[in-house]
């Protein structure tokens, strides 16, 4: 079976009055049907590699890549009719806060028809029933009810499950997730990677989760690659993350405080520059 | 050192009452570290803004070394001081680390202030480079340590902790509970840490209190939080699901009220 | 050269004073980039330095009659911009007009801006009764148009320029406490605010050290954007006759005067127009770049 996406030496590079500044300096990965996790500290060009995947970069981000490939497509080549028509149905992006993303005077049944009907098309009853089962996809209690209101009306793990939802829709192959689950109390948390976790089994979808939670991402995903710098340092299996062998990635781990590991004081990571360095 | 009893928070009234802090009731002995833990809208902060004295209409007794706080007392502000979540927006954007620091000095009549500035920044682990500086030249780790040193300017007994690393990348959240911890010890602080996070309450507190609604669920010392032998079933779950995603602890998550 | 700068953009400034002027050198290079501004703000500057040396600049005595030589067109000897319906040189009587234009709009500014800034933060900050009577006061001002009601206050007082300048700063204050308690009302609920209570700071302190200073930035940017508008109500005054009395070289009285003869003599009255449209416009694109770098929601 072939990738589902293949990036390969990807870079995104900002103009600043000191000479530009590359965010991401060379990353390769290859995503199948499955979980794969990015976890890094703020600044690690975590987030930046997944809107550079879907093309939602700054406007003053520049991408380059060798290989920036979506089920065979060259992302790079393609005209924007077909990197519309790509996005949306076939790759969706959710973001930490569902704030931004949805449209504050629109119910939220009305967005999600709309999300549905725009890249399915369809009647306007086929895509409300469609937006319900969504809903209870995401397991919202009182979908009827859910549909009705606006999104200042909801709380936070609801909007995110909405969100979700709507990202959801049109049913696409691969869904990037940036911090899904970062605002949400754990509970909710774990309810939120429940929904993303069946659906990756049951449809057969790809995800990209990114994130700062290393036991989080170590725990749901399938495989890990931990960025630092713009740079991928390591790549593993996550359920080795925690015998990984990078200083960096040992660092991180080491300063977690650990409720069975009592500690007086916790090791702090010292930053060896070396890791920037071209492999 | 802290005495909180019957604590009755209420926001809004009539029919959109919710009450937000529910008869609480806990003690803090001096130079002890205790940890308030839960979700989002358990009232954990609440109780903390209101023996920070930010929020002065309550119901019940919430006293520090016998004070009662929110209540004008002067003598509050040179006994208890707090750090806050957000190290973006716990800084004036336009008072330099010098202001910021020397102004409760200059509040209080407390003289020195240069030597103290100095020494203040030394001791959060900030050279003179940074005295000068404006909020946005620092990062969120050195903001946070501006705070923690403006906190201290007046050498308080009390520290008032809310979510102080929640903002902060796990390398830098690290370098802050050490010094929290070193501070603790140099200055014999009484502490009172409020965190949804069970590790960093379980590194940082003796004892803690879990809540949920508004009410504390129980009251354990950090040793039987290891052992992972808490009695509640509210708690127990709690500690499950913070151990990273597990599907059949997904599966079997149930709603306390 | 290299040295100030060097200090001036260093990232560990070595005083408070340091700090504060490297920021504003930091402001300065980014409205340097705006060129309009940078327009706007030479023809300011022009404006100030023609009012310093409006002795030295004019040709003639503002106010000498000449009466064989009234009237005469633009270009005439000794006379650039003409004469006016006296024989005065029009040109001479612009210049002296900076004078009263720049003393109009800096005394309007300085009466206006403070009690806009104190009552909106006082408003913002105290809540409760104190909000609510200030800003029903305010609405009261803010329910009629600025000329309306400076034609009022100007008929209640008498006509004259000081009486113009106190009638347009009273009847231009209402906006600015609007703005400045909007933007408290943001403050106000901050963790610097609860810190600075919290270490006992009292009410004057935090409004004067902590909360005015960042509503003085967006109050200055809309000031600033103001000045036209305040420009054209003394000119309006002017030319209704309730502002600066004759003989006085005032821009909107010259106009006022002028406007018998504009078919005729187009001159008289299109030469003070001029200025009053190049001075307005250029506070506006002052004001634009003062907004780029000075809005908070920018930083």
């Amino acid at each position: 079976m072939s990738a589902l996406l293949e990036v390969e030496d990807l870079r995104v590079t900002f103009p600043t009055p000191t000479g530009p500044f590359e965010a991401v300096r060379g990353v390769s990965f290859s995503l199948g049907r499955e979980r794969l996790g990015i976890v890094g500290e703020s600044g690690s060009g975590k987030s930046l590699t997944g809107r550079a995947v879907i093309g939602l970069l700054p406007p003053n981000a520049r991408l380059s890549a060798r290989r920036l490939a979506f089920d065979g497509v060259d992302l790079l080549g393609a005209d924007a009719r077909m990197l519309r028509r790509l996005r949306g149905r076939r790759m969706s992006l959710v973001l930490q806060d569902p704030k931004y993303s949805l449209n504050p005077v629109l119910r939220i049944g009305e967005q999600i028809a709309e999300a549905v009907r725009l890249h399915r098309g369809g009647s306007a009853r086929e895509a409300r029933r469609r937006a319900l089962g969504m809903l209870e996809a995401v397991r919202i209690r009182d979908p009827e009810r859910a549909m009705r209101l606006y999104p200042h009306e909801v709380s936070g793990g609801m909007g995110q499950r909405i969100m979700i939802a709507m990202m959801l829709a049109p049913e696409p192959d691969l869904l990037i997730a940036d911090e899904p689950t970062s605002a949400l109390d754990v509970t909710v948390q774990m309810q939120v990677l429940a929904i993303l976790d069946n659906l990756v089994a049951k449809r057969g979808m790809g995800l990209i989760f990114i994130s700062h939670d290393l036991d989080l991402v170590a725990s749901f995903c399938d495989r890990v690659l931990v960025m630092y710098g713009g740079r991928v340092m390591e790549e593993c299996r996550a359920r080795e993350l925690a015998s990984a062998r990078h200083p960096y990635t040992r660092g991180l781990l080491d300063s977690l405080p650990r409720i069975d590991r009592p500690r007086e004081l916790l090791p702090t990571l010292s930053r060896d520059p070396a890791w920037l360095d071209p492999a | 050192m802290i005495r909180v009893e019957d604590l009755e928070v209420t926001f809004g009234a009539g029919r959109d009452a919710v009450r937000a802090v529910r008869g609480v009731s806990f003690a803090v002995a001096p130079g002890e570290s205790f940890g308030l833990v839960g979700e989002s809208g358990s009232g954990k902060s609440t109780v903390l803004r209101v023996l920070a004295g930010l929020n002065t209409r309550y119901r019940g007794v919430a006293e520090i070394g016998g004070i009662a706080a929110g209540r004008g007392d002067r003598r509050l502000p040179r006994l208890v001081q707090m750090v806050f979540q957000d190290p973006y927006g716990s800084l004036h954007p336009r008072h330099t680390v010098d202001r910021a620091l020397s102004e409760p000095l200059e509040i209080h009549g407390i003289g020195d202030a240069n030597a103290r500035v100095a020494r203040a920044l030394e001791e959060v682990g900030l050279g003179p480079a940074f005295r000068f500086r404006y909020p946005n030249q620092l990062s969120g780790g050195q903001r946070q340590r501006v705070a923690i040193a403006r906190a201290l300017m007046l050498e308080p007994k009390v520290l008032l902790l809310d979510e102080p690393t929640s903002a902060l990348d796990v390398s830098v959240q690290a370098e802050i509970l050490n010094l929290l911890k070193r501070l603790r010890a140099s200055h014999r602080l009484t502490i009172l840490l409020v965190s949804h996070n069970l590790a960093v309450i379980a590194h940082m507190c003796d004892r803690l209190a879990v809540m949920n609604r508004g009410a504390i669920v129980e009251e354990m010392d950090s040793e039987a939080l290891r052992r992972a032998a808490p009695r509640e079933p509210y708690t127990r779950q709690l500690l499950l699901a913070s151990r990273g995603y597990d599907r059949a602890v997904a599966a079997g998550l149930v709603t306390y009220d | 050269m290299r040295g100030w700068r060097a200090r001036l953009l260093s990232d560990t400034p070595a005083s408070r004073r340091d700090a504060a002027l490297g920021r504003l050198y930091r402001g300065w290079l980014a409205f340097r980039q705006n060129r309009l501004a940078l327009l706007g703000l030479a023809i300011v500057l022009l404006l100030v330095a023609v009012a310093a040396f409006a002795p030295w600049i004019a040709t003639h005595d503002p106010y000498e009659q000449n009466l064989p030589q009234r009237l005469l067109p633009p270009g005439s000897a000794g006379h650039w911009l003409g004469t006016d319906e006296f024989g005065r040189d029009i040109f001479s009587r612009i210049v002296y007009g900076a004078r009263i234009t720049l003393l109009i709009v800096v005394l309007v500014a300085a009466i206006a801006a403070p009690i806009g800034l104190v009552v909106g933060t006082a408003a913002g900050y105290l809540g409760g009764w104190v909000d609510s009577a200030l800003m029903r006061i305010t609405d009261v001002f803010l329910a009629f148009p600025s000329l309306i009601l400076a034609l009022a206050f100007v008929a209640a007082l008498g006509p004259g320029i000081e009486n113009a300048i106190i009638a347009i700063a009273l009847t231009s204050w209402p906006p600015y406490a609007r703005l400045a308690r909007a933007e408290t009302l943001t403050i106000r609920g901050s963790d610097y605010i609860a810190a600075a209570r919290m270490q006992g700071a009292g009410t004057l302190r935090i409004l004067l050290r902590h909360v005015m200073p960042l509503c003085v930035a967006s109050v200055i940017v809309r000031v600033t954007l103001d000045m036209a508008g305040i420009i054209l109500t003394a000119a309006g005054l002017g030319f209704l006759g309730l502002g600066a009395q004759p003989p006085a070289a005032e821009w909107g009285a010259m106009i006022s005067a002028g406007r018998r003869y504009v078919l005729d003599q187009w001159w008289v009255a299109t030469f003070p127009g001029i200025a009053i449209i190049l001075v307005s416009l250029a506070f506006n694109l002052l004001g634009d770049g003062v907004r780029d770098v000075m809005d908070p929601r920018k930083r």
